[in-house]
């Protein structure tokens, strides 16, 4: 076993001395020729020789019990194979880092639309019309919430609460307050490729190629699901169309196809259809949400209050962290953050990209924005008045916070000074607003791993890590080649394979601090054998396009290793998380045109200015600003799942009736801004994460300059046609 | 997917006699592939009809134009006569779908999709249109898409298509050929049957009848036209409400005006008590307001579709400012030109 490196204090920045000059370069994505060219195979795309077909089934009632599978309603279905059901069989995904099955509930129905059957047939279109005929018989229960609004069993989260003070008589005796009411609908990851999955057992052993983020953690989760040793699993995900958190744990289509393959002794693909994606993966919870905040009229806050209630069916254990940064952002003597969870009848909820700050940060930042309208203050100064010095519920100091920075630094370079009063300017029929929004999503170190060889002219990096289209191949190489002296060409980066050494996995935006820190760890250790066989300190050392230099040495690698070297790298998080608070912070600042009559909104420009610690690829980290800013618009104008109201079950659950953004709803100019900060506290590279921070705030800055274009208010996302001419016909305009 | 059989046809009176029981034209495959991957349209028969020659021109007829029902909703689109004669068709066209599918969907298609109401592509779910007699799951269910004129109890799902409501204010005609050769003409009320108690029967359609062109009748000389198309994002949705608009003045009052309306209608909807209420009179937002409140005089909304009464008078009003000149013309509203 490797020795494992605990994150208890601030370590030296080494990759600010390196010489590779590699890290931070905007350096293109290796894999990305092979993915735009069809060349990089996705779960789906593996072809294996005997490989059959299943296509999943799903319950049409809310609730109650299976009492019959007729299998032999599809007997003439040509080529049938099987139909598999019964008790391995997983209801919905693993929440991440799960680490163990899902709920295998057998014959029981919790939601409309759970997965209940595989039906394997030879060609996969056989198979669908099989699974589309398959007759099931039910008795279904009829006591059956699918409302959180009506829900009879709402658990509140008493042991999870911050109270502090009194946030009742802060308001009471405030110079201004607010207290307001939002809801936000339920979202999905709407990842492009869908979940997909091949099978194939040799002997004992099960080899399955998937899309799944967390591969350490799904590995065992699918032993446990189909009730083997975890050792006997082997799971492949090389390449992945994007995750967003649908893919953190093992679902439905991994475990059928694993069970179907073990059955019928050959190769089972599973590939859910975009409809199956939307009834049987995690989605995020719908919310509402009780903001509340009063002040001094100098613009001093003296309460802050968010109190929420998400859903899950009652024995998921996860629930949205709705008011995560509203607990750290700006301080106040009284606080008060409670969340109550409505046990219902509806797909499950999970993860999704920055689950906590991207639905809570709507409600949070636009409730601030109103406030701050009341106090006739400046959004931007007012959030500035209130950053507190240390993290107000846990008292941690904060390591790196740009928030303040990138406050003023935004409201510059986007030019807030020429905000108008609200509903003042016009052209044509559109009205034109500004409005801006903080963001921050809280920063984490997860237990990983990696191993990296040096060769005289080539670098290997092996790790379970996974790449969901982020960057991971193109990070781990630019820290090995930085670490150890190489051309980034000269990296092979060896990712998503449960056979190598065990990762955080992509999640929460730890992957690239998590799985990058093992990589560097691991180089670190090749660069101590480098510098004793040159015969320096580690600390002379410098390497660089393979020469080795130090203490008036020189030498080439060539010389160097007459054998590759090869370490391991691991880490976990240590005193610093106990000692101080990390997370990413920025500012998010938008300009909207509002239609007069037809109330559409177009974002015309938005600018994003982060502190994310220490930027690895200049590229990638743009790309991932970018697309949570995406979705910031998308949850603020667009983003909605509809449920039927008897039955729970999503009704918009296809990409044409789920409206992510289309590129006519983003503007040329989505500017992003990277400030240049260490976070020493986090991890030895000083990077925190990325991929969420973008997201989080963005759509209140949307939703902020609509009101500062028109005058309306919008407490019920998202933002469409329909609510923003509701909010002019009452202001009768 | 259900077997089927593919038979593609060389001449109109192949298809014609293939169809039948059970069988289903294809030509840009666009709606009823997708519709036969769910399993919501299961034809025993798929008679590819985009080999027939003679169906993709676009050319002079009488003192109009004649569009092949294979025309593609992108060539159409793009076509220099429509353009200049009746832009309103290439605006609302191009305000549909995405260039891949316009590239594809051919004007035939475009006017046979079906709807996009969310029970009807939902096989759990009871629907009269898909399965008759079922019920109908949208009475008290999600209505968001709905439509609120011409809904009977069986159905109130609303006809997709952007081209049909250009084609209604042009007040165009379907060129309809049956089995044994013989066509007839008619205008698309003709062509689209209300719901009532049978709303899986959409069309007037006989059996091994097929359309083959639609008719634009002699072009409104001098005419402003828009296409105002409002959706829940800026491109590749369907229409919350749409309003196409054919107008002339007279001076300073309104000569003639032809309105036409998608999102609203179980077909795409046109009311002659609108446009007779516009004719000859002054414009200003009174009267709009007033066209919209008689257009909306019979609405029967879901309560979720509520909102589509605010909005589609607010979207002819926006339409109307611009095709009478009370405000200046931006992108949708053209003028059209007396020649290509
Ligand atoms: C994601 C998506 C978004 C879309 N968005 C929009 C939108 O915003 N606005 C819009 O208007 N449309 C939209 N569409 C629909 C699109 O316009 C239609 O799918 C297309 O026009 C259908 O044409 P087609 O030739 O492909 O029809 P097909 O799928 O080939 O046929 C459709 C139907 O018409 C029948 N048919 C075809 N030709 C004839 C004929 N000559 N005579 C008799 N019957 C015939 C077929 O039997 C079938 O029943 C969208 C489609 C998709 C998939």
């Amino acid at each position: 076993m490797t020795d494992t490196f605990k994150m208890d204090e601030a370590q030296p920045r080494l990759l600010d001395e390196t010489r590779q000059g590699v890290i931070g370069t905007p350096m293109d994505r290796p894999e990305g020729k092979l993915k735009v060219s069809g060349r990089a195979p996705y779960a789906a795309e593996i072809a294996l020789d005997g490989m059959v077909h299943g296509v999943l089934v799903r319950a049409t009632i809310t609730r109650g019990q299976i009492t019959a599978i007729d299998e032999t309603s599809i007997h003439d279905t040509p080529g049938l194979l099987g139909v598999f059901h019964g008790e391995h069989f997983v209801r919905n995904p693993a929440q991440g880092m799960a680490a163990e099955s899902p709920e295998q509930p057998g014959t029981r129905i919790d939601y409309h639309g759970q997965p209940i059957a595989l039906v394997v047939a030879k060609t996969f279109e056989a198979a669908r019309d099989g699974a589309h005929k398959l007759k099931i018989s039910y008795k279904p229960d009829d006591s059956v919430d699918v409302d959180p609004q009506t829900a009879s069993n709402v658990v509140s989260k008493d042991d999870d609460a911050v109270i502090i003070g009194d946030v009742d008589s802060a308001m009471a005796r405030a110079d201004a307050s607010v207290d307001l009411q939002f809801t936000t609908p339920g979202q999905v990851a709407a990842a492009m490729e869908p979940h997909a999955a091949i099978a194939q057992w040799q002997g004992d052993q099960l080899l399955l190629h998937g899309s799944l983020q967390m591969l350490r953690f799904n590995k065992r989760e699918l032993a446990d699901a189909v009730g083997i040793d975890p050792e006997n699993v082997r799971i492949l995900s090389p390449y992945i169309g994007g995750g967003f958190g649908s893919k953190l744990g093992i679902g439905a289509e991994a475990v059928s196809a694993a069970l179907a393959s073990r059955a019928l002794g050959c190769p089972v693909r599973v590939v859910m259809a975009r409809q199956t994606v939307f009834d049987a993966v995690l989605r995020r919870t719908e919310t509402s949400q009780r903001v509340r905040f009063a002040a001094t009229k100098e613009g001093k806050l003296t309460a802050i209050a968010h109190d929420d209630t998400v859903s899950n069916l009652s024995d998921e254990g996860f629930a949205e962290p709705v008011s995560t940064a509203s607990q750290f952002l700006y301080g106040a003597e009284n606080m008060h953050f409670l969340q109550k969870v409505a046990q219902i009848h509806r797909t499950p909820a999970g993860s999704v990209r920055a689950p906590g700050e991207a639905v809570g940060m709507l409600a949070f930042e636009a409730g601030l924005d109103e406030l701050a309208e009341k106090l006739d203050i400046c959004p931007v100064q007012l959030r500035l008045n209130n950053l507190p010095e240390r993290h107000p519920a846990t008292d941690q100091a904060f390591s790196a916070r740009a928030l303040a920075q990138a406050l003023r630094e935004g409201a510059q370079q986007f030019g807030w000074s020429e905000r108008q009063p609200t509903a003042s300017r016009r052209e044509g029929d559109w009205y034109i607003g500004m409005g801006m929004a903080s963001a921050a999503r809280s920063n984490m170190l997860v237990p990983s791993a990696a191993r990296v060889t040096l060769e005289a002219d080539r670098i290997v990096v092996e790790t379970d890590m996974t790449d969901i289209g982020t960057g991971s191949y193109a990070i781990l190489g630019q820290i090995a080649a930085e670490m150890l002296g190489l051309p980034t060409e000269k990296v092979v980066v060896r990712l998503g394979d449960t056979d190598l050494p065990g990762a955080s996995g992509s999640g929460g935006s730890f992957g690239a601090s998590s799985a990058g820190s093992a990589v560097y760890l691991a180089a670190k250790k090749l660069r101590e054998e480098l510098a004793h066989s040159l015969g320096c300190a580690a600390e002379e050392l410098t390497l660089q396009d393979g020469m080795a230099r130090g203490a008036n040495h020189e030498k080439s690698f060539a010389e160097l290793l007459p054998n590759p070297i090869m370490a391991e790298g691991a880490i976990e998080g240590g005193k610093t998380a106990d000692e101080y608070f990390s997370a990413g912070f920025g500012a998010h600042f938008c300009e909207v045109a509002v239609h007069a009559w037809t109330g559409e909104t177009r974002v015309r420009r938005m600018l994003g200015v982060f502190g994310m610690g220490r930027v690895l690829n200049e590229k990638t980290a743009r790309s991932q600003a970018v697309g949570g800013m995406i979705w910031g618009v998308g949850a603020a104008l667009t983003e909605e799942l509809s449920h039927d109201p008897r039955t729970g079950h999503i009704v918009s659950r296809d990409l044409a009736n789920y409206h992510v953004p289309a590129h006519a709803d983003i503007p040329r100019q989505m500017d992003v801004v990277f400030l240049e900060e260490r976070d020493d506290q986090a991890n030895p590279m000083q990077t925190k994460g990325i991929g969420e921070l973008g997201i989080s705030g963005a759509g209140a800055a949307v939703v902020n300059a609509i009101h500062n274009a028109c005058g309306v208010r919008i407490y019920d996302f998202p933002a469409t046609p329909d609510k923003v001419i509701a909010g002019l016909e009452a202001l009768g305009r | 997917m259900k077997s089927f059989d593919y038979i593609r046809a060389e001449s109109l009176s192949d298809a014609s006699k293939a169809m039948g029981d059970g069988a289903q034209l294809i030509a840009g495959g666009t709606n009823l592939l997708d519709l036969m991957k769910l399993q919501i349209m299961s034809p025993d028969r798929v008679i590819d009809i985009t080999r027939l020659p003679g169906l993709s021109d676009v050319a002079p007829y009488k003192d109009g134009v004649k569009i092949g029902a294979l025309v593609s909703n992108s060539d159409l689109a793009a076509d220099p006569k429509i353009k200049a004669l009746y832009p309103v068709l290439t605006r609302a066209i191009v305000a549909g779908a995405s260039g891949q599918i316009r590239n594809k969907a051919s004007t035939g298609g475009n006017l046979l999709q079906r709807t996009r109401c969310p029970y009807f592509y939902d096989t759990s779910m009871a629907c009269n249109k898909r399965a008759p007699g079922t019920g109908c799951s949208a009475h008290g269910g999600a209505g968001r898409m709905l439509a609120i004129l011409g809904t009977s109890d069986d159905c109130m799902a609303a006809h997709p298509s952007d081209m049909a409501v250009a084609l209604r204010a042009l007040e165009a005609h379907v060129e309809i050929t049956s089995a044994n050769g013989e066509t007839r003409e008619v205008g698309l009320d003709t062509l689209y049957r209300l719901p009532g108690d049978r709303p899986d029967l959409e069309t007037t359609l006989a059996e091994g009848e097929i359309i083959t062109a639609v008719i634009l009748p002699a072009p409104v000389k001098g005419s402003v036209q828009s296409y105002r198309k409002v959706r829940d994002r800026a491109s590749y949705a369907f229409a919350l409400v749409s309003v196409a608009a054919v107008v002339t003045m007279d001076g300073d009052k309104i000569d003639t005006a032809s309105l036409a309306f998608g999102g609203v209608g179980v077909r795409p909807w046109k009311d002659a008590q609108v446009d007779a209420l516009l004719h000859g009179q002054t414009p200003d937002q009174a009267l709009f307001a007033k066209a919209a409140d008689r257009l909306l005089a019979q609405a029967k909304p879901h309560p979720e579709a509520e909102f589509k009464r605010p909005l589609v008078k607010r979207a002819l009003i926006a339409a109307l400012r611009e095709a009478t000149g009370l405000a200046p013309a931006t992108a949708g509203t053209d003028k059209t030109r007396d020649a290509v």
